[in-house]
């Protein structure tokens, strides 16, 4: 079952993109028979006696709730993984507090080894456990409300994080101006809500969107703007640099950003950026601050891999080796602001926020 | 409220002393840190001693909150093109230093002496000079020799040199040890300044030692004190240069990977350590040293990394940019990191920061974050040092390039032989700190989180 293990048919599949293409991917029939196997869209909630997660101790698996939270496609999975770590405080029977903080760092190893080639999960996981124990809440004498305000900071930072779309959209609508035309590359949810929010407050702007090969995203994503009733043009990932003339700005979303301020986003986003800056346009990044990594990749090849099979319609000879990282890093240099539920910042602030939340 | 009793306290000094002519050297040198942290205005009307007394006291009582912060700010540097406070500078001065004849014009702000007779110069006044504690004196004579290179072998020499002057010391009767022990400290720091001039990351080492000392309470009684502030020191080296490097080497190591060909200028015993710490991991990979003359440093890194078996590659930095499209990545080392990121190193490292930015190849600077500083340098040539110009005009083993033998009676031509350059923020890729990898644009936030927190741990 792919939702239990990846790790264990193929360590380099990233089961973040396949989950990716699972909601958001347009399968066509040639796929359909891998798909579903491979993709449960609606799986019943998986038996947990085989899981080799499981907490022995309460009977509680952490990646079963993960599963659980992660099957909506409106919840990201960084936030599905922060309401699991808060159900693990709920449902620990820990008695003291140095039990309990050992089987959070335990359930949050347990959701980063799930999957490692995700950084927003592991983002998420690390920034959950330093928001949760950082309180002179711990230094209460009894433990069931200082257990009690565990909670509390839990549940609020899965609400923040789950309101995080919507306070992005709200501060990028003063850079959408009557009459622009934004490129969009891959189908990120915070991006769609930003352009649904510009759409409802009446802003008459057009969408180009990029194909967004191999997952072609960015099809769903097109259908759902002319949904909205905003004019779509659809690009193939090559005609980039021939619209880019007509193009006001980029904006992208992000899978994560890491200290030096670049993003780590879907393969493609670092040559629109590239070529955005040589023609001097800015690149926007919509992204929540939950995902704020500690990695610093000095070139492409300093992220963990991330694979994805490619599929060309025609059976490749085995001989022909083929690129299948599935995401890209692209330089803080070429972004021009990041658009963030703690404001709207410049690239350099990323690690100033890192600094102060690690302290 | 301290600061004003400390400046009343070294006024003091000055009237009762300073009349017996310069026997003193304790007086002398303390006058000489007032002059350096205090007020520069006050002192510019410095003729007769009283007029400076009355023009101190009357600025300390308008402005405490100003004394507080501008005793917090780092002295400022001495500028040597100014005659009248070289001339002063030169009365008060333990080791006598002729100045060179052939002065660069365009660097007259720093000290430019005569290298020759500086050491024998200094060695002859062994006995002399009771003001100076003997480690001090031998820290000063070994930085003057140039057996200390490097600003983490000077700082802990220096910090060791004060451990010992501390343990020694002990407070003269109707004394405060707080103020007696600061003028003391000030006095042994001007001394290693005039042998060799401070390097600005040492300058955050001794502030701590100030800090630490004000801070003391009254009622400690000496040996407390002493014992103390020895702990400080030690924890200070501890914490700051040995603990951080290894935190470095960890972090930089995964840097590292199979197959890459690393580029090192000069010598960096972190970047030194980082080699090691990978090659000893088992990573595959070849190193690329560059070198430069007059100094040569690299050769003994090179000598002890072929020693433990790393592949090497050396060369000089005319061949860098000939060389560079082979490197993958580039490990510098600094002196120290400014507030708008830019790196004070080695000189030549902003040359080989530069070629390897023309060649995306990415530049990894690892320095400890005590070398983090509030100031801002635009380029080389506010605050460097100079060294020996000699040593340009000779070739150690060629006798036969003997062209600039007479340079010194040339009138026109004049030697330059800067030690330190200032490497732009646009050039770093990352700084590598015992806090983690952080972009160049956050060396401020470095400095304000955690300078409040070095100065009070």
């Amino acid at each position: 079952m792919e939702t239990e293990a990846p790790s264990m048919e193929n360590p380099k599949i990233s089961a973040y993109y396949q989950t990716r293409l699972a909601h958001f991917g347009v399968v066509s029939t040639e796929w359909l028979a891998q798909a579903q196997s491979a993709t449960n869209p609606n799986p019943p909630l998986p038996s947990s006696s085989t899981n080799s997660h499981t907490d022995k101790d309460t009977n509680f698996s952490v990646i079963d709730e993960f599963n659980r939270w992660r099957n909506h496609p409106d919840l990201a999975e960084a936030v599905a993984a922060i309401r699991a770590l808060a159900a693990v405080i709920s449902a620990s029977k820990a008695s003291t507090m140095m039990q309990l903080e050992i089987e959070l760092k335990n359930a949050s190893d347990t959701l980063k080894a799930w999957d490692t080639t995700s950084i927003s999960l592991t983002a998420a996981s690390d920034l959950f456990m330093r928001y949760v124990t950082r309180t002179s809440a711990l230094e209460f004498e009894d433990f069931n409300s200082a257990k009690a305000r565990l909670i509390e900071r839990a549940d609020k930072f899965g609400e923040i994080s789950y309101k995080a779309r919507k306070i992005i959209g709200m501060l990028s609508q003063d850079f959408i101006f009557d009459g622009c035309t934004i490129l969009v590359h891959g189908f990120s949810r915070v991006v769609f809500e930003v352009l649904k929010l510009a759409a409802h407050n009446k802003k008459r702007f057009r969408v180009f969107c990029t194909e967004g090969r191999p997952d072609r995203t960015g099809l769903r994503l097109s259908n759902d703007l002319a949904k909205l009733d905003v004019p779509v043009k659809l690009v193939i990932d090559s005609a980039v640099a021939y619209t880019m003339d007509e193009v006001d700005m980029v904006l992208v979303g992000a899978d994560g950003v890491v200290e030096s301020g670049g993003i780590i986003n879907m393969m493609g986003t670092y040559q629109i950026a590239l070529v955005a800056k040589s023609m001097n346009k800015p690149v926007y990044v919509a992204a929540e601050s939950y995902k704020f990594a500690r990695h610093y990749p000095l070139d492409q090849k300093d992220l963990a891999p991330a694979l994805r099979p490619v599929d060309f319609g025609v059976p490749i000879p085995s001989k022909v080796e083929v690129e299948c990282s599935a995401r890209d890093y692209t330089p803080p240099q070429y972004l021009t602001l990041l658009f963030t539920d703690l404001g709207v910042l410049t690239p350099s602030v990323v690690s100033d926020e890192l600094i102060q939340l690690y302290l | 409220m301290s600061s004003i009793l400390f400046l009343q306290s070294v006024v003091g000094l000055i009237v009762v002393l300073y009349p017996a002519n310069g026997n003193s050297a304790v007086a002398e040198s303390g006058k000489a840190a007032l002059a350096k942290s205090k007020n520069q205005s006050s002192l510019k009307k410095d003729g007769p001693p009283v007029t400076s007394e009355v023009t101190i006291d009357k600025k300390s009582g308008n402005r405490p909150p100003e004394k507080e912060r501008k005793k917090d700010a780092p002295p400022q540097r001495m500028q040597f093109d100014d005659q009248n406070r070289v001339g002063k500078a030169k009365r008060r001065a333990l080791v006598n230093q002729t100045e060179a004849k052939n002065r660069v014009e365009l660097f007259r702000h720093l000290p430019q002496y005569d290298h020759g007779s500086q050491l024998p110069n200094l060695e002859s006044k062994l006995f002399q000079l009771d003001s100076v504690h003997p480690a001090v004196f031998k820290v000063g004579l070994r930085y003057m020799a140039g057996d200390i290179s490097g600003v983490n072998a000077r700082c802990t020499e220096m910090l060791r040199a004060l451990q010992e002057a501390i343990i020694d010391y002990s407070t003269p009767p109707e004394k405060v040890l707080i103020r007696e022990l600061t003028a003391k400290i000030s006095s042994y720091i001007s001394f290693i300044n005039e042998c060799r001039p401070l390097s600005i990351s040492m300058g955050n080492a001794i502030r701590f030692v100030k800090r630490r000392i004000a801070k003391l309470p009254l009622s400690h009684t000496d040996v407390e004190a002493k014992t103390a502030l020895c702990s400080d020191i030690d924890r200070f080296i501890n914490e700051k240069i040995i603990i951080a490097d290894k935190v470095i080497v960890g972090h930089a190591s995964t840097k590292v990977r199979d197959g890459d060909v690393l580029l090192t200028y000069g010598l960096s015993c972190v970047v030194e350590m980082i080699l090691l710490s990978a090659h000893d991991v088992g990573k595959k990979f070849r190193v690329v040293v560059v070198d430069s003359r007059p100094k040569l440093e690299s050769q003994a890194l090179l000598n002890r990394l072929i020693a433990k078996g790393l592949s090497c590659t050396y060369t000089h930095i005319n061949a860098v940019s000939y060389i560079m499209h082979e490197v993958t990545k580039v490990f510098l080392g600094a002196s120290a990191v400014l507030s708008n990121g830019t790196v004070l190193s080695r000189v030549g490292t902003a040359c080989i920061a530069m070629v390897a930015h023309a060649f995306s190849v990415p530049v990894l600077i690892c320095c400890e974050a005590f070398k983090f500083h509030e100031r801002v340098l635009l380029d080389s040539i506010c605050c460097n040092e100079i060294g020996d110009p000699g040593a340009l005009a000779t070739v150690p083993g060629r006798m036969d390039i003997n062209y600039l033998e007479n340079w010194t009676n040339e009138e026109n031509l004049q030697l330059l032989n800067l030690m330190y350059d200032v490497t732009p923020s646009d050039y770093v890729s990352v700084i590598v700190t015992d806090h983690g990898m952080i972009p160049p644009t956050s060396v401020p936030v470095i400095v304000r989180e955690y300078g409040q927190e070095h100065y009070l741990i």
